[in-house]
């Protein structure tokens, strides 16, 4: 395979999908076969921009939320102050793993009420986890020669912590915020089932109408964000690795 | 002897004083759509259970303060838990005017904190007493038991969520067997396909990245879009080919989802099947070989009880993920504990949403648990016997 085939495919995908949500019209009879007894084709009950952007307004909202609590509690739990715990945080990442993200967004609603706010939360605690899980991984495996070197050269803690430990685990946090992201644009579309404004909104109303249509361009619209904004990341992923002198696999 | 400060004490003694002393202990309300009014510890309970109620918290609360042994921080909080299982039961009954039967009694948020903190230490405490995997799985048949008993014998049948049962009973454990049946059954389909097309992959190099990036990106393609989508090919299929109807494949129901279950079951499998064979020493393949093996002999005595250990990862993520994704099963006409959640959604009715969300994570609790006690168990073992 040439190397830029890839590459070649992605912006393909890229220029469908940003024409798909911008002029969804144009492809009207290709979807058109998918219908029953004259239904509509295209989602027409809002904008698919719109909500492609809300969807991706949600999930940015609720990954940058995730990312600064879950590094900063796995730099507190690696600190010597609050290494007690430790063992604890380990326990819970797993138990929080278990719980459904179905039954976090349908626990959050008597909270919050329905609408944005119990999906957010849903996506904030879902995806706290990967992120936590990586950047705990990546603080306490760092290279002990490169602290002691760090500690060596008269580093304060505050200085070895912005200076080496932060940027030498950044790839791997980043990969955390990549499967974070990945999961999040999927389950968002399940906040739709509490009335929040995401793609899920298209899905759903395909599957009460029958109308599978909907449902297809709802999941493929997700399906390519999802896939688009991976690849997007593991480059950013692979560049900061390059530049931590740790290379591309 | 000083006193010593716990940090993580600290953090739960907080949470204490707050859900005992600010927050609510039980709602109240006068039919199971209203909204509630909130009753503290004192108000929801009579004065002597009131007062007990609290001065086991509390004293809870300052064993988890202070430095305390293992075994006193264990009998505290197993007391504190016990304490609350029961008394949420005595509040129900002590709210419900007598002879009403439309009043509803539920656990509010001080309730659930003090179950979290509690929980919390609990976690903590048996974490640090680094539990064999025997002990671990002891430690779960106990819970299990402890709730199955409190739920016979009948102390929270006067709590809203058990009314939602009672007047579903049979419907429920209907659901439960569907959700059951479409998380193993989903299972069990991806590893009888999984496994070989994994071993497929890691023989075959060409194969591998192809199928790969295909699962992949069936991951991120919305668990209700895919469900959605199965709709119409399994309709096709229940018309055209002959049989299909008689056997339960239709295009609503539990066929596309147990279809999407195990489409989105396939990556762990495949994938924790080929870094397992690929984690085979290469010095184990090249005594095997050796010997005379063949091929078949290879994998069989060989590389797969050596990957075993990482396969029974992929297939702990596909259960844990399974069981959770079932609920969602429901909006495509599928069943399981979903369909509780959903209809407790649409009728704001949250206590049918905790008698379809409790179980489900209840189940894939349970399942992580187990199953992390059997990967240590067969990774153990291996390790015992190459020693």
């Amino acid at each position: 395979m040439k190397a830029w085939l890839p590459a070649l495919v992605r912006l393909a995908v890229l220029v469908l999908l940003v024409v798909f949500i911008t002029s969804p019209n144009w492809f009207e009879p290709l979807l058109k076969p998918l219908t029953e007894n004259g239904a509509p084709a295209i989602y027409n009950q809002g904008s698919l921009l719109t909500l492609t952007l809300q969807h991706l307004q949600i999930v940015l909202m609720a990954t940058v939320a995730a990312t600064i609590v879950a590094v900063a509690l796995a730099i507190l739990v690696t600190r010597p102050a609050g290494a007690e715990f430790l063992p604890l945080s380990r326990s819970l990442v797993n138990i929080g793993q278990t719980f459904p993200p179905v039954a976090v967004l349908a626990l959050a609603v008597p909270a919050v009420g329905f609408g944005e706010k119990p999906t957010l939360i849903a996506l904030f605690l879902y995806g706290l986890l990967p992120i936590f899980e990586n950047a705990l991984t990546a603080l306490t495996t760092l290279p002990g020669n490169i602290m002691e070197a760090a500690r060596g050269a008269g580093m304060t803690g505050w200085q070895r912590l912005m200076k080496v430990e932060l940027p030498l685990s950044a790839p791997v946090i980043l990969g955390g915020i990549r499967l974070s992201v990945v999961i999040s644009l999927a389950t968002a579309t399940i906040g739709s089932t509490v009335a929040a404004k995401t793609l899920g909104e298209v899905i759903i109303a395909g599957l009460i109408s029958n109308n599978l249509a909907f449902v297809l361009q709802g999941g493929l619209i997700v399906a390519a964000l999802a896939v688009l904004i991976y690849d997007g990341l593991s480059a950013i992923e692979r560049y900061a690795a390059r530049r931590m002198g740790q290379g591309a696999e | 002897m000083t006193l010593r400060l716990d940090k993580l004490g600290v953090v739960i003694a907080a949470i204490v004083v707050y859900a005992a002393f600010l927050a609510p202990f039980a709602t109240f309300r006068a039919n199971r759509i209203v909204p509630g009014q909130a009753r503290s510890i004192l108000e929801a309970l009579p004065p002597a259970p009131g007062v007990l109620l609290l001065a086991i918290v509390i004293a809870a609360a300052v064993v988890a303060l202070l430095r305390t042994p293992f075994i006193l921080r264990l009998a505290a909080n197993v007391a504190a838990l016990v304490a609350l299982a029961i008394l949420i039961g005595v509040a129900g009954g002590f709210l419900t005017p007598a002879g009403n039967t439309f009043a509803r009694v539920s656990p509010a948020s001080g309730f659930w904190l003090l179950i979290f903190a509690f929980t919390l230490l609990l976690a903590d405490v048996l974490t640090r007493l680094n539990l064999s995997p025997w002990a671990r799985l002891g430690v779960l048949v106990l819970a299990a038991l402890a709730i199955a008993v409190l739920l016979v014998s009948g102390r929270w049948d006067s709590l809203s969520i058990l009314k939602e049962y009672a007047s579903r009973a049979d419907s429920f454990w209907a659901e439960a067997s569907k959700h059951v049946t479409l998380a193993l059954g989903s299972l069990a389909g991806a590893v009888i396909v999984g496994i070989p097309l994994g071993i497929l992959c890691h023989r075959v190099e060409k194969l591998r990245a192809g199928v790969l990036n295909v699962l992949n990106i069936i991951q991120t393609i919305p668990s209700i879009a895919l469900f959605g989508l199965l709709i119409a090919p399994l309709g096709w299929v229940a018309l055209y080919v002959p049989g299909a109807a008689a056997i339960g494949i239709r295009g609503i129901g539990t066929a596309p989802a147990f279809v999407a279950l195990f489409l989105y079951s396939l990556l762990p499998v495949v994938a924790n099947t080929v870094i397992g064979l690929a984690g085979v020493p290469r010095a184990a393949n090249d005594a095997a070989r050796g010997m005379g093996m063949t091929d078949r002999q290879r994998l069989f005595d060989v590389e797969f009880p050596l990957a075993f250990p990482v396969i029974l990862t992929g297939i702990r993520i596909v259960l844990v993920q399974n069981i959770g994704l079932a609920t969602i099963a429901a909006l495509i006409g599928g069943g399981g504990f979903g369909v509780f959640v959903f209809q407790g959604v649409g009728q704001t009715a949250m206590d049918l949403v905790l008698l379809g969300a409790l179980p489900t994570v209840a189940l894939a609790f349970a399942a992580a648990i187990i199953l992390d006690a059997i990967i240590e168990m067969t990774a153990t073992k291996r390790r015992v016997e190459t020693a």
